[in-house]
């Protein structure tokens, strides 16, 4: 078989694992269709943008769990602007989790947040992998001289 | 990474800078700005961004001790996230609505929270129109044929005149 149309396969195979895992959601398909010849990287730009962004917040997460006296309200703000971020994206995990988080941090519940940082943690990771794993896969579609078959 | 300017414009491509309609867009956080201004670049609009109320409000001209003077400043379209740092979207809409310049400028808030006070507060406050984040293309799509109609403050339309 040809081998651009199996590598579109698995393309299409691996989008709908992540989908159906609740990786990402409906949100990531708008992205996709504001992508065109004009703007062909926009979805990957978008997404860079959201692990440099997401990184930066969860750095500051960790550290204001850390401190003596914890500010609730400034945990929430950046737990509010992950939850912004990956709902943007569509990355579902993550902002299912924030959503959590932001309810300990009412609640003023340490270990709450504690265990939700964790959390958020792992999902961003998770999707971090899975979104790159998914570029790659579109880089050897394209690679091969085939077009990459959004939606999906 | 810092985004070091307060506001961005996008270059016009196929038609010429004053056919476009110009929309300002208000938000603190990055992603969301570089999707809402690819939403509008792909409605055929012409996008400022700004990442938060008191730069567009100096954008607009209306900052403290400024002199609203921007005679040739065509902004058709205010779009603006409710919960931002220092300025609210809200109080950011009603500081636009104060303008006599300015006020006729429609004004849509968006937010992640579905909150009907909030609502209710923003509609009382002049919004357009309140939507939920995340916006999509048919929202982009939906406000651009709202700013088609002619406008006090003179957007020119493609086939009507200010």
């Amino acid at each position: 078989m040809d081998s651009v149309v199996l590598l579109q396969r698995q393309l299409v195979d691996y989008t709908a694992q992540l989908f159906n895992e609740g990786f990402l959601d409906d949100q990531f398909n708008q992205l996709q269709q504001l992508q065109d010849e004009s703007n062909p990287d926009f979805v990957v730009e978008v997404v860079t943008l959201f692990f440099e962004d997401s990184e930066r917040l969860l750095n500051e997460l960790a550290k204001a769990l850390e401190q003596q006296s914890i500010d609730y309200r400034k945990i929430d703000a950046h737990v509010h602007q992950l939850k912004g971020s990956s709902s943007s994206i569509g990355a579902q995990r993550v902002q299912k989790v924030c959503i959590a988080f932001r309810n300990y941090c009412e609640e003023r519940n340490i270990e709450g947040c504690q265990k939700c940082l964790q959390q958020v943690k792992n999902e961003y990771s998770l999707v971090k992998t899975k979104l790159e794993t998914l570029f790659k896969l579109e880089q050897q579609v394209l690679a091969a001289g085939g077009s990459i078959p959004w939606p999906m | 990474m810092a985004n070091t300017s307060s506001f961005s414009s996008s270059p016009s491509t196929k038609f010429s800078f004053d056919e476009k309609p110009h929309v300002l867009a208000v938000d603190d956080n990055l992603i969301d700005r570089k999707v809402i201004e690819r939403l509008f670049i792909n409605s055929t609009c012409k996008v400022t961004t700004a990442e938060n109320g008191k730069r567009a409000l100096e954008y607009l001209g209306l900052a403290d001790g400024q002199h609203p003077n921007h005679n040739d400043l065509k902004v058709n379209l205010i779009i603006t996230d409710y919960s931002m740092p220092g300025m609210t979207g809200y109080e950011l809409l009603k500081r636009i609505k104060e303008s006599p310049t300015m006020k006729e400028i429609p004004v849509v808030v968006v937010s992640s929270e579905n909150i009907p006070t909030r609502i209710n507060q923003c509609m009382q406050g002049g919004a357009q129109e309140f939507l939920l984040k995340p916006l999509q293309l048919s929202d982009a799509t939906k406000l651009r044929c709202h700013i088609k109609k002619p406008l006090q403050g003179g957007f020119a339309g493609e086939d009507d005149h200010a």
